[in-house]
C-alpha cells in the first residue's frame, strides 16, 4: 500500500531524512521507535505532504501513485490520515462543525454530494460512543482548552469519522492516561481490517502493549537501522536506544 | 471654495433654520469658531499621521439636502437586523423618516435630538449632558456640534431597559451628487438602566458620501450598555465616526466595531472612567480588501482606582488596503489597581496591504496590570497543515483560520441575531463557503 524508497528530506537546508525505504502491505500495523530527533515525527509530517519540509530524493507512493506533487488535502483524499502529536487549536470552529467540513470536501473530492445531515449527526454520535467522548465536547472550539489527553482522543475521534486507509498515528500515547490510552487503543483496533493500514510512531514501548505490531522498525539519524518484529519493542525498551545507535555506527 | 470654507459660509445659512435663543446654539456658535481656528486636521498631526482627508476635502459636498426622499422598505431590508423585532431610528439623506421607523415614549425615550433640543421638557437634561463629554477641541467633533441639530436621543430612566434592541441607521440615496452628513446622537443611560444599540451608515449610491457623526453616551451607575457599529458601506462613501463614553461608578459599557467596507473610516472612540468598578469594552473585527482604509483611535482614561477595560481589535487587510491601530491608555495616579488589557492582531493577506499599528500607554499608578500586544503576521501555517491534512483545501482552509481569527471577537455579542449576522457578513467578505451553518 504505502512504499516509501530512499526517501531524503529537509528542512531549511538541513538533512533529516537520509534515505528511508519502507513498505506497508494493507492489513498491517507497523512501528517507528527511536531516540528523540532521529526524524520520526518529520517522517510523518512527509508522508502527509508539509510544504516545509524538502523531499531531496527517493520517493512516496500509495497504492502505487507517487504522493511527490500532491498538496496534503489531495493525499488526504486519496486516504492519508495523520494524528497529530501537537494538534492545533482552531478557536470558533466546533468539533462538528470541522468534521462536517472534513468529510464534505473529502466527498467532493471524490464527486460525491454532501454527506445528509441526519447521516453524519448519526456517525458523529457512532463514533464519539466509541471513543467515550461526551457529546458537549463536540460543541467545543477545535482544540482550544483541551487536555493534552482530549485532544489525542480528539484526533482518533476524526480518523474514526474519516476512515482512511493509511493512518499515522504520531506519538499518541504522550499526555495520555492509562485509562485514555486504553480507550485510544481499543478505538484504534476496532477501526482495523484487511484494507487499512496502521503506521504507529512511538517513543516508548507501553502503546505497543495495545495496538499490537506485525513490525517495529528503529529511525535513527534518518535511517531505519533496524527492523522485527513485535519482540524488537520489548527489546528496545529493556535496553535503551544505545545499543542500535552502536550497531548503526559499526 | 474648498470644503472649510464652504462649511463656514454654510453656517450662516444653517443659522436661518434654527433657534438662535435656544440655548445650545451658544454651544454651536463656539464651535464653529474652534472648527474655523482649527480646520481640517492634517497629515502633521500625530493622531493623523496615516489618514488624509486632502481627497474628501476636494469634493464639493452638498451641506444639506435640498429635498426629502423616501426609500421602499423592501429595497432596504438587508440593511436592518430585521430577524428580529427592535425600535428603528431611520434618516434619509439626513432627515428622519417616521415611515421608517418605530421610536417609543413608553417609559423610555427612543426620538429624535430634533425634538429633544426644541421641546421644553428636555431642556433639562440637554443642559445637563449635551456635549458635556465629547471634545471641544478636536475639530471634526466641533464641525459635528456647530451644525448639530438631527440624530438619535436615546433616554433609558433609572432601572429601566427598553423591550428591545434599538437600530440607528442613516440612509444615503445620491439625490445629491455629493453629500455631507453630520449625525449627532446622544444617549443617556440612567442608573441601573441598560440598553442595546445597532448604529449603521449606508450609501444607496455611487455618489460620494461623507458622513461625520459625533455619539455621546452616558452610563450611570450601574448601567450597562451594548453598542454595536456595522460599517459596510459602499467604497464612495467615508466615516468619521467620534464616540465619547462618560462611565460612572459600576457601569459597563462595550462598544464592537465591525469595519468591512467603505472608502475612508475612521473611528475615535473615546471612554473616560469616572467612578470605581467600572468595565469598558472595545473590541473590532476589520476585514478590508480593495483600497479601503480604517483607522481605529482608541482611548480608555482610567480616572478611578478599581476598574478594568478590555481591548481586543482584529485585522485581516487584502488587495491595497490599508488599517490603523492607535490604542491608548492613560492610567491616572490615583487610578490604582487598574486593570487594562490591549490586543491588536492583524494578518496582511496581500503584499501591497499595510497596517501601521501603535500601543500608547501613559500610566502614573503604580500598582496596575496593563497588558498589550500588538501583532502582524501571515496565518499559521501549522494550523493551516493541519486543516489540509484532513482534506480541507488550502483555499477554504485559508479562510477557515481567518474566520476562526476574527471569530473570537464575536464572543462577547449579546444579540444572537447579530453574532449571526456578522458571523455570515465575515465568510462572504473571506468569499468562500465554510461547508456548515454558522
Amino acid at each position: 500500500m504505502l512504499e516509501i524508497k530512499d526517501l531524503h528530506a529537509s528542512v531549511e537546508e538541513k538533512d533529516i531524512l537520509k534515505g528511508i525505504n519502507l513498505n506497508v502491505n494493507a492489513g498491517e500495523v507497523h512501528a517507528i521507535m527511536g531516540p528523540n530527533g532521529s526524524g520520526k515525527s518529520t517522517l510523518a509530517s512527509v508522508i502527509a505532504g508539509k510544504e516545509e519540509f524538502e523531499v531531496e530524493k527517493g520517493s512516496i507512493s500509495l497504492d502505487g501513485e507517487d504522493l511527490e506533487d500532491l498538496a496534503p488535502e489531495e493525499r488526504a483524499h486519496k486516504g492519508i490520515f495523520l494524528s497529530f502529536q501537537y494538534p492545533v487549536e482552531i478557536p470558533g470552529v466546533s468539533v462538528t462543525n470541522f468534521m462536517k467540513t472534513a468529510i464534505n470536501e473529502s466527498r467532493k473530492a471524490k464527486g460525491l454530494d454532501d454527506m445528509p445531515a441526519n447521516q453524519m449527526l448519526k456517525l458523529i454520535r457512532e463514533k464519539s460512543e466509541m471513543l467515550e467522548i461526551d457529546r458537549k465536547f463536540l460543541s467545543r472550539s477545535l482544540n482550544e482548552g483541551f487536555s493534552g489527553g482530549e485532544k489525542k482522543r480528539n484526533e482518533i475521534f476524526q480518523l474514526a469519522m474519516l476512515e482512511p486507509k493509511l493512518a499515522i498515528l504520531d506519538e499518541t500515547d504522550s499526555g495520555l492516561d492509562i485509562d485514555a490510552l486504553r480507550i485510544v487503543a481499543n478505538g484504534v483496533n476496532k477501526l482495523r481490517n484487511k484494507d487499512n493500514a496502521i503506521v504507529v510512531i512511538t517513543h516508548y514501548q507501553r502503546l505497543l502493549e495495545y495496538i499490537v505490531p506485525d513490525f517495529v522498525h528503529v529511525l535513527y539519524d534518518g535511517k531505519i537501522v533496524k527492523s522485527g518484529g513485535k519482540e524488537l519493542a520489548l527489546e528496545l525498551e529493556e535496553k535503551g536506544y544505545d545499543w542500535v545507535k552502536q550497531e548503526a555506527v559499526v | 471654495m474648498d470644503l472649510k470654507e464652504k462649511l463656514l459660509s454654510s453656517f450662516l445659512a444653517f443659522e436661518d433654520t434654527v433657534d438662535l435663543d435656544n440655548p445650545v446654539h451658544e454651544v454651536r456658535s463656539k464651535a464653529i469658531k474652534n472648527f474655523e481656528e482649527k480646520g481640517f486636521p492634517t497629515k502633521k498631526q500625530e493622531a493623523w499621521k496615516y489618514t488624509s482627508l486632502n481627497t474628501l476635502q476636494k469634493v464639493d459636498f452638498s451641506i444639506f439636502p435640498k429635498e426629502e426622499n423616501t426609500l421602499d422598505y423592501k429595497d432596504i431590508k438587508k440593511y436592518f437586523l430585521h430577524e428580529i423585532d427592535t425600535y428603528k431610528i431611520v434618516f434619509i439623506d439626513g432627515v428622519y423618516s417616521s415611515y421608517l421607523s418605530e421610536t417609543t415614549h413608553d417609559g423610555v425615550d427612543v426620538c429624535l435630538m430634533s425634538s429633544a433640543f426644541n421641546k421644553p421638557m428636555y431642556r433639562q437634561v440637554i443642559e445637563a449632558y449635551f456635549n458635556k463629554v465629547a471634545s471641544q477641541d478636536e475639530s471634526l467633533t466641533s464641525l459635528n456640534t456647530a451644525f448639530s441639530k438631527e440624530g438619535a436621543y436615546i433616554y433609558i430612566p433609572k432601572n429601566k431597559a427598553p423591550r428591545k434592541p434599538i437600530q440607528i441607521v442613516h440612509f444615503a440615496t445620491g439625490n445629491e451628487a455629493s453629500l455631507m452628513l453630520q449625525p449627532r446622537n446622544l444617549v443617556i443611560v440612567e442608573e441601573n438602566a441598560e440598553v442595546q444599540i445597532i448604529e449603521r451608515h449606508q450609501s444607496l449610491t455611487e455618489n460620494e458620501v461623507f458622513t461625520n457623526c459625533v455619539t455621546e453616551i452616558f452610563a450611570a451607575k450601574s448601567a450597562r450598555v451594548d453598542y454595536y457599529k456595522v460599517q459596510n458601506d459602499r467604497e464612495t462613501a467615508s466615516l468619521i465616526d467620534n464616540t465619547y463614553i462618560d462611565q460612572k461608578r459600576s457601569s459597563n459599557v462595550s462598544v464592537h466595531t465591525f469595519s468591512f467596507g467603505g472608502k475612508l473610516t475612521r473611528n475615535n472612540l473615546n471612554y473616560y472612567q469616572d467612578g470605581e468598578h467600572i468595565d469598558s469594552t472595545l473590541k473590532g473585527v476589520t476585514i478590508l480588501g480593495e483600497k479601503q482604509h480604517v483607522d481605529h483611535h482608541t482611548l480608555v482614561h482610567h480616572q478611578q482606582p478599581n476598574c478594568e477595560s478590555h481591548q481586543d481589535y482584529k485585522g485581516i487587510f487584502g488587495e491595497k488596503s490599508t488599517g490603523v491601530f492607535n490604542g491608548k491608555i492613560i492610567v491616572d495616579k490615583i487610578a490604582q489597581k487598574t486593570n487594562a488589557f490591549q490586543q491588536n492582531n492583524n494578518i496582511l493577506i496581500s503584499d501591497k496591504a499595510t497596517i501601521n499599528t501603535k500601543p500608547q500607554l501613559e500610566i502614573f499608578a503604580d500598582d496596575v496590570k496593563c497588558s498589550h500586544g500588538c501583532t502582524i503576521g501571515q496565518l499559521d501555517a501549522d494550523a493551516l497543515f493541519y486543516l489540509q491534512s484532513r482534506g480541507i483545501p488550502k483555499k477554504e482552509a485559508t479562510a477557515l483560520l481567518m474566520y476562526a481569527f476574527s471569530n473570537n471577537v464575536l464572543d462577547s455579542v449579546r444579540i444572537p441575531e447579530l453574532k449571526v449576522r456578522i458571523n455570515k457578513i465575515i465568510a462572504n467578505k473571506l468569499g468562500v463557503n465554510l461547508g456548515f451553518d454558522l
